[in-house]
């Protein structure tokens, strides 16, 4: 490239280059080589027993399985809220814009102790579920047991999840111009067809990419979980659960070999989101 | 990531134009519906649970919520959290700073792979993160035995702490400040460096000034990420009590050891930070939109 050769108009591209850098590998890429190479330090075998164990096994399809289902829960509700709040006016709809973004401010510990207050089979929603209480007839006799079960994982992946979906398709949904949509309907669509064919296809990437960063934030979420799990082996232990337990056990090696999958997914999910943002900025530069 | 500050000026005008318009508006009943499945859905997902929080501190009375957050573990935790901040604000508001005026005013080979390195903390799990920071100052890990020779402790102490909440709070003023500045091009500095101002006042009287609004943004997320943080400082931080609690740690022993108005206690002053942090995210959008508007 001519340009890195060419003289900076500019000053300071050395120091802030070196010190960039610097930073950079203490606080991150320097830890994150060192979970690899502890990782391959006692032998693929070691590894792959430590990473594949049944209960690891078990927590990756509840991780996996959870942080889908509430990536994919909050697609359908995130795009509902967006479309509200940018198009229709209400009563305490500034409010409602400003509450979105609850998840991300709210330390998880304190997400975590609420939502398992208000779904304990004694709490407010909870106790409407419970055996006795006023919807648990449409479960059966035995009701619906929300906290301490998979389900309530579930919970708390969708509060953690929704301000990813709302904030990624908000602002393209306020950018789009509704000449778009005035063609659609001029040429004789319905309401719904010009949704479908005009206004969802604009939107794809950006749901993607809400998507992809909810479902990455939901693998790796802890604080908001542990309280409401239960951690129950082999049913409502999630994959960081695992990491600590296995601390905990003075087991590094199988805390290692867990973290090492953990980082790999991540490493692959951050790529694919990139290439999703990537995929989103063009779209917005051919319009 | 999604947080990105974003001004829309035109949005007034824009609604009035949604709902005017017969191309881009829903029959009654459609929009009926959608109203409410996404505002029943934001109150029993956002609200109940910020409503719980208050609530069930409150449940035992005043009295109780004030004995329980006048206690000499919660000040410590209090001291330990504000400690925790005021170094990893600064050090990632630096960070952020240096980054930026990299990326966004200088070209070079590698660029984008430094943006996607930069944002790589946000998609680690917050305990493999703490777990990093075991393996190498941990009693087993690559400096354990000469720590440990030195009588220097990290992990299960302060400074294992305040690393773990550097990590994950280090992508916020960066990736606040990278698209910001990138947008604001770098004319205006290539003039002032023509005129001969020097590099600190290029940076202090024409740079600083455009980005104030983006950097202080970046800041109260980075603060409110560094006083939260859970996951990875529950890994390193060995729950010491009085000694190596942070608030959230704090939270979690007096949850599980059911003193629940107590631990509600303490939440519900972490959910006022959160609070607070959202309001002047408000204020400071309302600010940048203005100035916005005015040029």
């Amino acid at each position: 490239m001519a340009l890195f050769l060419r003289r900076r108009v500019l000053p300071g591209f050395a120091p802030t280059l070196g010190f960039t850098l610097f930073y950079l590998s203490l606080i991150v890429l320097i830890p994150l080589i060192a979970v690899f190479v502890k990782s391959s330090g006692h032998g693929f075998e070691a590894f792959w027993a430590a990473a594949t164990s049944p209960r690891v096994m078990a927590s990756y399809k509840l991780s996996f399985g959870a942080s889908l289902l509430a990536a994919l829960i909050n697609l359908f509700f995130g795009l509902i809220l967006a479309w509200c709040i940018v198009r229709y006016e209400f009563p305490g709809k500034k409010l409602v814009d400003a509450l979105i973004d609850l998840p991300f401010a709210l330390p998880t510990a304190v997400a975590g102790i609420a939502l398992t207050a208000l779904y304990a089979p004694n709490g407010w929603v909870g106790s409407l579920f419970a055996p006795g209480g006023s919807l648990a007839f449409l479960f059966g006799e035995e009701g619906l047991k929300i906290a301490f079960t998979p389900l309530g994982i579930l919970l708390a992946l969708i509060f953690i999840g929704l301000p990813f979906i709302v904030r990624t398709v908000q602002p393209v949904l306020e950018d789009m111009e509704t000449e778009l949509e005035e063609a659609a309907a001029s040429l004789g669509a319905q309401r719904w067809q010009t949704f479908r064919y005009v206004v969802l296809p604009t939107l794809l990437p950006a749901l993607l990419t809400g998507f992809a960063l909810a479902f990455a934030r939901a693998v790796g979420e802890y604080g908001s979980v542990i309280f409401i799990a239960g951690n129950i082996p082999m049913v409502s232990e999630i994959t960081p659960l695992m990491i600590i337990a296995k601390l905990e056990q003075y087991d590094y090696v199988g805390a290692t070999a867990i973290a090492a999958v953990m980082l790999i997914v991540s490493f692959v999910l951050l790529l694919i989101i990139n290439g999703l943002q990537a995929w989103s900025s063009q779209r917005g530069a051919r319009k | 990531m999604s947080t990105a500050l974003h001004i829309a000026p035109a949005k007034v005008r824009a609604l009035a134009k949604y709902q005017d318009n017969p191309a881009t508006r829903e029959a009654p009943w459609v929009r009926f519906a959608l109203l409410t499945l996404g505002l029943g859905f934001f109150l029993i997902f956002l609200v109940l649970p910020l409503v719980a929080v208050f609530t069930e501190a409150l449940r035992k009375g005043w009295e109780v919520y004030f004995a329980s957050l006048a206690d000499e573990e919660t000040f410590s935790a209090i001291k330990l959290t504000l400690i925790a901040a005021a170094i990893a604000v600064p050090l990632n508001l630096v960070f952020g700073l240096s980054a930026s005026w990299l990326i966004a005013k200088h070209d070079f080979r590698g660029k984008q792979l430094l943006i996607t390195f930069i944002d790589l903390p946000f998609s680690v799990s917050p305990v493999v993160a703490g777990l990093m920071y075991v393996l190498i100052f941990g009693a087993q890990g690559w400096f354990g035995p000469w720590l440990q020779a030195n009588d220097i402790k990290i992990i299960f102490a302060v400074p294992g702490i305040v690393l773990a909440t550097v990590f994950v709070t280090f992508p916020f003023v960066a990736r606040e400040l990278i698209p910001l500045m990138q947008a604001q091009g770098k004319d205006e500095e290539e003039a002032a460096t023509v005129l001969g101002a020097s590099g600190w006042q290029t940076f202090r009287r024409v740079t600083l000034p455009n980005i104030k609004w983006g950097l202080l943004y970046g800041v109260i997320l980075c603060n409110a990420r560094a006083m939260g943080e859970f996951g990875a400082v529950s890994v390193v931080s060995g729950h010491i009590r009085g000694l190596t609690n942070t608030l959230p740690l704090h939270v979690e022993i007096l949850y599980n050891e059911y003193q629940f108005a107590a631990a509600f206690a303490v939440a519900s002053l972490l959910a006022l930070l959160a609070l607070v942090t959202l309001v002047i995210k408000q204020f400071i959008e309302w600010r940048a939109s203005q100035s916005h508007g005015n040029e």
